[in-house]
């Protein structure tokens, strides 16, 4: 038999793949299944040498509460960040947040640049190339320590037992 | 008794509504703010949640309409979330590469905006704008 690494090299995304085929379809009917199921295996085997390895998912129900944490956060974001704009008197203390990283594998560290950038007040700016530190700009802090805390708390510990690296 | 159809009707204007607003402060901000760094802030959150909402009242309406489950609104809100933090830190990190001018208040003792000995300064004292 021929292991799954081989003609499954990334089932997640295979199965974002599906999910994204069936949603432009909006058809769940067995011929979209089947050709989008072929799809999903052919393209990332074609695309297989331009990826870098993934990290394997070990927590997939986690990563769902993450998503919804996220999404919620997003908004509270956009809350803080419209009252940041609208103050009149424009109060503000923007600063640049060396964080330091404790995630090493490419993937999980772009989804929490990523989810850095969706919610409170900061956005990712650099990734330095030792892949150890992460640098943010953020709109309005008050104390430094206590956003790289409260990072670290809300996504990255997560994310971290999510991929479990 | 007010029906299920005037409901939705509201839900789908206080999302439209939503979504605008939202879609305005950001769009605001970007005049406002006054460095680069800051006016990012605006266009990379304000502005996914106010398509987000417009995505979702969109959703509702075509669903009503059509009397089916209408997702395709979905995919494009995946892939805004997707790609709106990417071209965000693009941008940032492009800026950061030329160390753009940064508001006055900014705290930026970091490694990438220390003054090398040949750099220009176009942006008078220290990087920091007047």
């Amino acid at each position: 038999m021929i292991p799954t690494q081989r003609w499954l090299p990334m089932p997640l995304l295979s199965l974002l793949l599906l999910a994204m085929w069936l949603l432009l379809q909006q058809s769940v009917s067995l011929g979209q299944i089947l050709l989008g199921s072929l799809l999903a295996l052919v393209i990332p085997l074609i695309t297989q040498p331009f990826w870098e390895r993934q990290p394997m998912l070990k927590h997939p129900w986690l990563l769902v509460r993450y998503i919804f944490r996220v999404l919620g956060d997003i908004i509270i974001a956009n809350l803080q960040v419209s009252k940041l704009i609208l103050d009149p008197r424009g109060r503000m203390s923007p600063a640049f947040i060396e964080y330091p990283l404790e995630l090493t594998e490419m993937l999980p560290i772009t989804i929490l640049a990523s989810s850095i950038t969706l919610t409170p007040g900061t956005v990712s700016v650099n990734l330095r190339k030792d892949r150890r530190t992460l640098v943010i700009h953020a709109l309005n802090t008050g104390d430094r320590e206590d956003t790289i805390a409260q990072i670290r708390e809300r996504y990255e510990r997560p994310l971290k037992e999510i991929f479990e690296c | 008794m007010i029906g299920f159809y005037t409901v939705m009707e509201g839900v789908i204007a206080f999302f439209l509504i939503a979504g605008g607003v939202f879609a305005f402060i950001g769009s605001f901000g970007l005049a406002r703010l006054k460095d680069f760094f800051m006016r990012l802030h605006g266009p990379s959150k304000t502005s996914t949640l106010g398509v987000g909402c417009v995505l979702i009242a969109s959703m509702c309406y075509f669903s009503l309409i059509e009397g089916s489950l209408s997702l395709q609104g979905m995919l494009i809100t995946i892939f805004l979330f997707i790609t709106a933090p990417v071209s965000a830190h693009l941008l940032a990190k492009s800026a950061l590469h030329y160390k753009l001018a940064r508001d006055p208040r900014t705290l930026d003792d970091i490694e990438e905006l220390k003054d090398g000995e040949d750099d220009e300064k176009p942006n008078g004292e220290n990087g920091h704008l007047p």
